[in-house]
């Protein structure tokens, strides 16, 4: 019998190239189901490319804090950032995917479950995009400590939670053998000076496993067309040099230090 | 128990996400003109908190599945037991400092390097300015305060971390975006290359009534009043200090505001009947960077 296994990844944020490779590689790697945790668009090119590859690679899709506001038609994307710079940005690469979805698609997204709850052999596993209890919360490793995350896990009833929004992927096993994962995004790199984009692979069995996988992709590409859209330089930057240039002052210290700016 | 008070709105208890500790008291080796609770070298009215009552506080936060930990005072790093303190937290969970900068020297930087890299959470800490420069700032904390603290910010900086300035109201023009991106240019000028910043509203209590004004009758908020649980920090922090549990870091001079003697004792709604409530609501004051 062979064990299953899932992918599950965060933000697409446009980033159709990187969906396309990331899918491909997850299927390469024997993946059965594909999961995407909502924030289908944001800093990429042309969002409505988007949705064709969420079909044909059979990607099931929860809702990210993006897909509540197109769907209501909000003028702002509830990013939950605090700092009037990274505000600013957030409204600029919100404004241009809103222009550039296709109502049909925003009704879609209207009708996507806000979160996921699955069996994953002898384990119970929950999706959510920014935490179980509020789509735009900010989990990161270095302020969710284990006993706060006992507390989600208890709340959501779950043995493991799997969440994104933050951008920066991490997991912590809790001594009670239960699962916190941040999956991270594939819509843009880890603020870690590469170029790759990374997902996550559960595969079930006596110990959950989880593993990241790194994809390349033509990211060159990306950034070439996200210059003919004229996107902000900042989010190209980002896309070429694998570091962040904007949404920093969410991060706290310890996440902060590991990026250049 | 107190009972709601049907004059005011109610905020619900949504879990306890946030705890702060008044590790210093109410003592400060500053004496602000604009601090809400008037902290001052000779202002005892809260004490020191000591590492026992902190530990007890700790282990009863862990088991409550608290997220993150603050600490103010006063001048946190009077406290003589501030790292034992701060060592212990970060076993459980990341620690954001609040502190005036003035006692931050490379061997105290050092020490605070040392724990951060021995720990999974991060540590912050929260250094204030009032000011762009010692004209402003000094006139609100003393001679030389802005300058002390200044070296404060660098000290940190030289040791490896990357402080968080929290700048009141009170600096002219810094609470718009083109003022913000000026102050970021002036911490930058300080060796600062990555500044982090905060702007944080003025409480009308306490020192700051004398220095501005108090609160008008018509700053208040009223049964009538829908509040944003989510934007008060009230509905999911506590304040420890050395009386028992309050509500908030704010009404700390309040005994209306005192929500038992243990953490479990203070998870309850609470009535938004203080004039500082009216702050925090209009402008979702929250903890966070």
């Amino acid at each position: 019998m062979t064990s299953d296994r899932i992918a599950v990844f965060g933000g697409v944020y446009s980033n159709y190239l990187a969906l396309d490779a990331v899918c491909r590689d997850a299927r390469r790697r024997g993946a059965h189901t594909l999961y995407c945790l909502g924030d289908l668009g944001s800093f990429g090119p042309h969002p409505e490319r988007v949705f064709p590859l969420l079909d044909s690679h059979r990607v099931v899709t929860i809702q990210g804090n993006y897909e509540v506001s197109l769907a209501a038609r909000r003028d702002d994307c509830q990013c939950g950032y605090t700092d009037p710079r990274d505000n600013r940005f957030a409204r600029l690469a919100y404004e241009y995917t809103a222009e550039k979805t296709p109502e049909a698609a925003k009704d879609w997204m209207g009708s996507l479950p806000a979160a996921l709850r699955k069996d994953f052999g002898h384990r119970s596993l929950l999706m959510a995009h920014g935490s179980p209890r509020k789509v735009n919360e900010f989990l990161w490793r270095s302020t969710s400590p284990a006993p706060f995350l006992r507390r989600l896990l208890d709340e959501a009833r779950t043995e493991v939670l799997l969440v994104t929004h933050t951008g920066l992927p991490w997991h912590r096993r809790l001594p009670d053998g239960r699962h916190v994962v941040n999956v991270g995004v594939i819509g843009r790199p880890a603020n870690n000076g590469r170029t790759e984009v990374v997902y996550a692979l559960l595969t079930e069995g006596e110990e959950l496993d989880v593993e990241w996988s790194w994809v390349a992709y033509d990211h060159r590409r990306l950034a070439r067309e996200m210059e003919e859209e004229r996107i902000p330089k900042e989010f190209v930057e980002t896309i070429l040099t694998g570091w962040w240039t904007t949404c920093l002052e969410i991060l706290p210290a310890k996440e902060r230090a590991e990026g250049r700016f | 128990m107190s009972c709601p008070d049907p004059g005011f709105p109610q905020v619900p208890f949504l879990g306890l996400d946030t705890l702060w500790f008044q590790v210093a008291g109410t003592v400060c080796n500053l004496r602000c003109t604009h601090c809400f609770i008037s902290c001052a070298p000779d202002n005892h009215s809260h004490g020191m908190l000591d590492l026992p009552t902190v530990l007890r506080a700790l282990d009863e936060a862990v088991e409550l599945g608290v997220q993150e930990y603050y600490f103010t005072g006063g001048e946190p790093f009077m406290n003589r037991e501030l790292f034992a303190i701060l060592e212990a937290t970060l076993r459980a969970g990341p620690a954001t400092v609040l502190t005036n900068g003035l006692l931050l020297d490379p061997r105290r930087c050092a020490r605070l390097k040392r724990l951060d890299e021995g720990s999974e959470y991060s540590l912050d800490l929260r250094i204030s300015l009032d000011g762009w420069g010692p004209e402003d700032h000094d006139r609100i904390r003393g001679p030389r305060a802005f300058d002390r603290a200044v070296a404060g910010m660098r000290n940190l900086w030289n040791a490896g971390l990357n402080p968080v300035v929290t700048v009141t109201e009170l600096a002219e023009g810094v609470a718009g975006a083109e003022g913000r991106e000026r102050f970021l240019d002036r911490l930058r000028s300080f060796g600062l290359t990555r500044p982090r910043l905060k702007i944080l509203s003025l409480f009308r209590l306490g020192a700051e009534q004398r220095r501005g004004r108090g609160y008008l009758p018509s700053e208040r908020l009223t049964s009538g009043d829908v509040i944003d649980p989510e934007r008060l920090q009230c509905s999911s922090g506590r304040m420890v200090t050395s009386r028992g549990v309050y509500v908030c870091p704010i009404l700390i001079d309040f005994e209306g505001a005192r929500l038992g003697s243990t953490l479990r004792d203070s998870l309850r709604p609470f009535s938004l009947a203080y004039p500082a409530c009216h702050t925090c609501h209009v402008q979702g004051v929250t903890c966070r960077t």
